[in-house]
């Protein structure tokens, strides 16, 4: 399946772009999207935390994402 | 005569529009209430010693509002709160200017402050907006890295 992933700040950065479009085998989980990013990008490793967020959740650790899920990349917040 | 237009304010927002405190603390306006408490971050001109230029907040709009609506509810179901109200900026920022506003109005001064301290607190760990600080010789994304 083909995720079109959102990235905010520190993540756009290093990924250079917006909106990232990332294949990955269908029934993949939220894991396994962080694991196959920070492969990709090594540089996301070096971030404090990385989190996923499925349809404007938090992304739970077992969660299965579909292709039709809008999925963002979430690096440390540092809102206030 | 002109009528008065009274614009409501909503108690969870974005913005890329100067925040307007009193506003904020109008919305939780309640006869019940014996206290309001607010909280104001505003943008300081210095980090670690390094000189501030300005700040560049940046949000995922949809989640973020939705993270400070429970943000709310919790705050609602913890403290016997009147009304609260949170605000928040986004976009560019100056030294001085206010990032963010919290009004928490309850029956007893006690509860106000807690609920107040407790919402700015959370925000900080759970409302998906970044914060980049622009020195005069190099940026960087606040808590990025440890």
């Amino acid at each position: 399946m083909k995720l079109n992933i959102l990235m905010f700040g520190i993540t756009k950065d290093i990924i250079g772009q917006s909106k990232l479009a990332f294949e990955l085998p269908d029934r993949s989980t939220v894991p396994d999207l962080i694991a196959s990013l920070k492969a990709k990008y090594p540089a996301l490793k070096d971030l404090s935390s990385m989190m996923i967020a499925v349809n404007n959740e938090y992304g739970q650790k077992d969660q299965t994402l579909q292709e039709s899920d809008e999925v963002a990349l979430i690096p440390p917040v540092s809102g206030g | 005569m002109e009528e008065t237009i009274w614009k409501a304010v909503p108690a969870i927002y974005l913005t890329e529009e100067p925040i307007a405190v009193d506003e904020v603390i109008a919305a939780v306006n309640s006869e019940n209430a014996g206290a309001v408490d607010v909280f104001i971050g505003t943008v300081r001109n210095s980090t670690k010693e390094r000189k501030v230029v300005r700040l560049e907040f940046e949000a995922y709009d949809s989640m973020a509002l939705r993270e400070m609506e429970k943000l709310a509810q919790q705050v609602r179901e913890r403290w016997p709160v009147e009304k609260i109200a949170i605000h928040h900026r986004k976009g560019v920022l100056q030294i001085g200017e206010v990032a963010v506003v919290i009004a928490v109005s309850t029956p007893h001064r006690k509860e106000a402050f807690a609920a107040c301290q407790f919402a700015i607190d959370t925000l900080k760990q759970t409302v998906p907006i970044w914060k980049k600080e622009i020195f005069e010789d190099g940026q960087i994304w606040v808590a990025a890295h440890p």
